[in-house]
């Protein structure tokens, strides 16, 4: 379609906060050089114009209390959006996060509604090193509480970002800071992706990759080369990673009897592990091979670009893993 | 003007190479030589220059994002520096940490560090460990305006009082946190107010001059060395690049005025006008001085460019003492 409405994964993101602020007066943002300098990537570029230093609040430096000013307001009848612009610097907030945002309701009784959107951005790439560059999803992942969603494309960006701000749980949306200038098509209108369903990015019958965020789109680069060798690979991306759309892998799986699993962060621990545990759970009898993690080393994120290539799968890590795993059979 | 003159010409040559370093990478930044962010310390020289020259080789510093100018003032090695820079395997951290986790512990320089307000907690460690060996050691904690917003920052000033440790916060106030100003973000003006609630005493003192900001700095080392305890140094400073790369004028948040009214403070050219003018040194002896340091710096540049990249079997190393349980 050549008339199709294009828009970057970054103005996915701003086009979702700004409708559903159009939307709803009690939505807000609050966040480091957000308001006047409109983000550091961007994403809040024209909304402290639009709507004022009031619902588009520059924070001093303070994570704890960014996340905290969120999950209060939240807690007393408003629907922020706090902004921790590279994910590495959760960490500072995790008290407010993990203690906080994700318990408050379940210890109060299952009373307290706590509609807050945290958002961030992840991933390496950029030679941004150690501590502006970690995936730390897994981490998120495991608390109880909390709703982690990591969109792919443009298109979902804005589904998914649209859900999470009317979503009445904290959810946690993770941009990631290379496929910020990644464009393709977005309808104008406000449309939702509903939380903890995945998308068959791509449909194939011999092998299963379950890949998410920029993984995603180098599993897609995979494919087309498998594809010439005769591999016809499925890719799931699951997009929220919490809740896991766990059926869609599985049936998936139960197909194509080969599961890859892909992501960004380190392999140990990761979200591969509990996807390819979920797996061998529900798919056991289907599968002809062992379901194979790609991730990164055991390691931090290293500087040097000729460290960091290496330390990041990519198409090429994808195309191997998925040869190996085809050839065990 | 009491400081014996060689004090004044070391405090100058200080600046003088962080500028010739920032520069430099400035220019490698530009032509796209250089990986990764790059927060440059052009405009606030006298802050680390003043505050090092007060300190010896074995005390401990703790720096920031806009690291390189502390790594420089307390001693840094031109090759490392500009290797690490680059990505090589010869440089500082190995190609591993980059601009901003630069580092040389043998200096006594803890890490530039990617999390605001992460050094100081850091350096009343250093504190509390240095009187814990009783050896005369002292730490100062580098840190922005911007960074005394977080609660790191808070913690770490308490505790040093409470412990009553041989510290010195020293705080570059250049009036912006990334790109917003000092004012959006904190209600007071000075950060020195915030000295008195932790208590230790504090001090203003113009960044822009290098020897101002070093007597500031010589009596409260004297102080934590003495067992007086933690003091705040607040230093005025500015800036002259954007909050990283290397874009000065066109700034959408802050004016090309008040950028040019700072430059005309550089603290550089302001102390060399001094010293001339008193009859300390001659424009001459500073020009043989800049042409001493350029050729060091060009040589680091040609050592950074002819080193190897680190192999991709480095990758592993380092992240724990012995490799043994590594996944
Ligand atoms: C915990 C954390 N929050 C946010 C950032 C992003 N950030 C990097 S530098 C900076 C501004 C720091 O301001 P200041 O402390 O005044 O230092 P300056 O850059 O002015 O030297 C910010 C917000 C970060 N690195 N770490
Ligand atoms: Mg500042």
């Amino acid at each position: 379609m050549a008339d199709e409405r294009k828009l970057a994964y970054v103005m996915a993101f701003n086009e979702a906060v700004k409708q559903q602020m159009e939307a709803d007066p009690n939505v807000f943002c609050a966040g480091e050089d957000i308001g006047a300098f409109g983000g550091v990537f961007g994403t809040f570029g024209g909304l402290q114009a639009k709507f004022g230093a009031d619902r588009v609040v520059d924070t001093p430096i303070s994570e704890q209390a960014i996340v905290g000013l969120g999950v209060g307001a939240a807690v007393t009848g408003l629907r922020p959006i706090v902004d921790l612009m590279f994910m590495d610097f959760i960490c500072v907030a995790l008290d407010q996060i993990v203690n906080q945002a994700a318990k408050l309701k379940y210890m109060f009784g299952g009373d307290a509604v706590l509609p807050l959107t945290i958002t961030t951005a992840g991933g390496g790439g950029l030679s941004a090193a150690a501590q502006h560059s970690q995936s730390l999803e897994a981490l998120l992942c495991h608390i109880p509480g909390l709703k982690v969603v990591m969109p792919s494309n443009p298109y979902d960006m804005k589904g998914l970002m649209t859900a999470c701000i009317q979503e009445n749980n904290p959810t946690v949306m993770i941009k990631h800071k290379r496929l910020l200038g990644m464009t393709g098509h977005v309808p104008e209108e406000s449309y939702s992706i509903p939380l903890g369903k995945g998308n068959i990015l791509r449909p194939g019958k011999d092998v299963t990759i379950v890949a998410y965020a920029r993984m995603a789109n180098e599993a897609l680069i995979a494919a087309d080369e498998l594809a010439k060798d005769g591999i016809d690979c499925e890719i799931i991306d699951p997009r929220t990673l919490q809740p896991l759309d766990t059926d869609l892998i599985v049936s998936s799986v139960k197909k194509t009897n080969h599961a890859v699993v892909v992501h960004e962060a380190v392999r140990f621990g990761g979200l591969g592990g509990e996807i390819a545990s979920q797996i061998q759970e529900l798919a056991f009898d289907y599968l002809d091979a062992p379901v194979t993690r790609i991730g990164a080393p055991f390691s931090p994120v290293p500087f040097s670009p000729a460290l960091e290539q290496h330390y990041i799968p990519d198409s090429k890590t994808i195309v191997q893993g998925i040869r190996d795993v085809m050839a065990r059979v | 003007m009491d400081l014996p003159v060689h004090v004044q010409l070391d405090l100058h040559r200080r600046m003088v190479r962080i500028r010739l370093f920032e520069e430099a990478a400035g220019r490698l930044a530009e032509s796209n030589r250089l990986p990764g962010f790059l927060h440059l310390y052009v405009g606030e020289e006298a802050v680390a220059a003043g505050v090092c020259g007060a300190l010896n080789d074995d005390d401990h510093i703790t720096s920031t994002h806009r690291g390189h100018g502390h790594l420089v003032a307390k001693g840094g090695d031109f090759n490392r520096m500009m290797a690490e820079l680059m990505g090589k395997a010869t440089g500082y951290c190995k190609g591993k940490g980059g601009s901003m986790h630069i580092s040389d512990t043998s200096l006594g320089m803890l890490g530039a560090n990617g999390i605001v307000g992460a050094g100081s907690p850091i350096a009343v460690g250093a504190a509390f460990a240095n009187r814990y060996r009783g050896r005369g050691q002292v730490a100062v904690a580098f840190f922005g305006d911007g960074s005394t917003n977080i609660g790191a920052f808070h913690e770490a000033a308490n505790m040093a009082c409470a412990l009553h440790l041989p510290i010195v916060f020293a705080c570059e106030n250049n009036e912006y946190g990334e790109f917003t100003p000092r004012d959006k973000t904190m209600a007071i003006t000075d950060i020195v107010d915030r000295a008195a609630g932790y208590g230790m005493p504090g001090v203003i003192v113009d960044g822009m001059d290098v020897i101002a900001v070093h007597e500031a700095a010589v009596e409260a080392v004297e102080r934590a060395r003495t067992g007086g305890g933690p003091s705040l140094i607040e230093a005025k400073t500015y800036r002259f690049y954007n909050h990283h790369g290397v874009q000065n004028l066109g700034l959408k948040y802050r004016s090309d005025d008040e950028v040019a009214m700072w430059k005309q403070r550089d603290p550089i050219f302001t102390l060399e006008d001094r010293m001339i003018e008193n009859k300390a040194a001659t424009r001459d002896q500073f020009d043989a001085i800049w042409a001493e340091l350029r050729a060091g710096i060009e040589a680091a540049i040609a050592f950074a460019d002819e080193s190897p990249y680190p192999t991709p079997d480095q990758i592993m190393v380092g992240v724990y003492t012995s490799m043994s349980g590594a996944n």
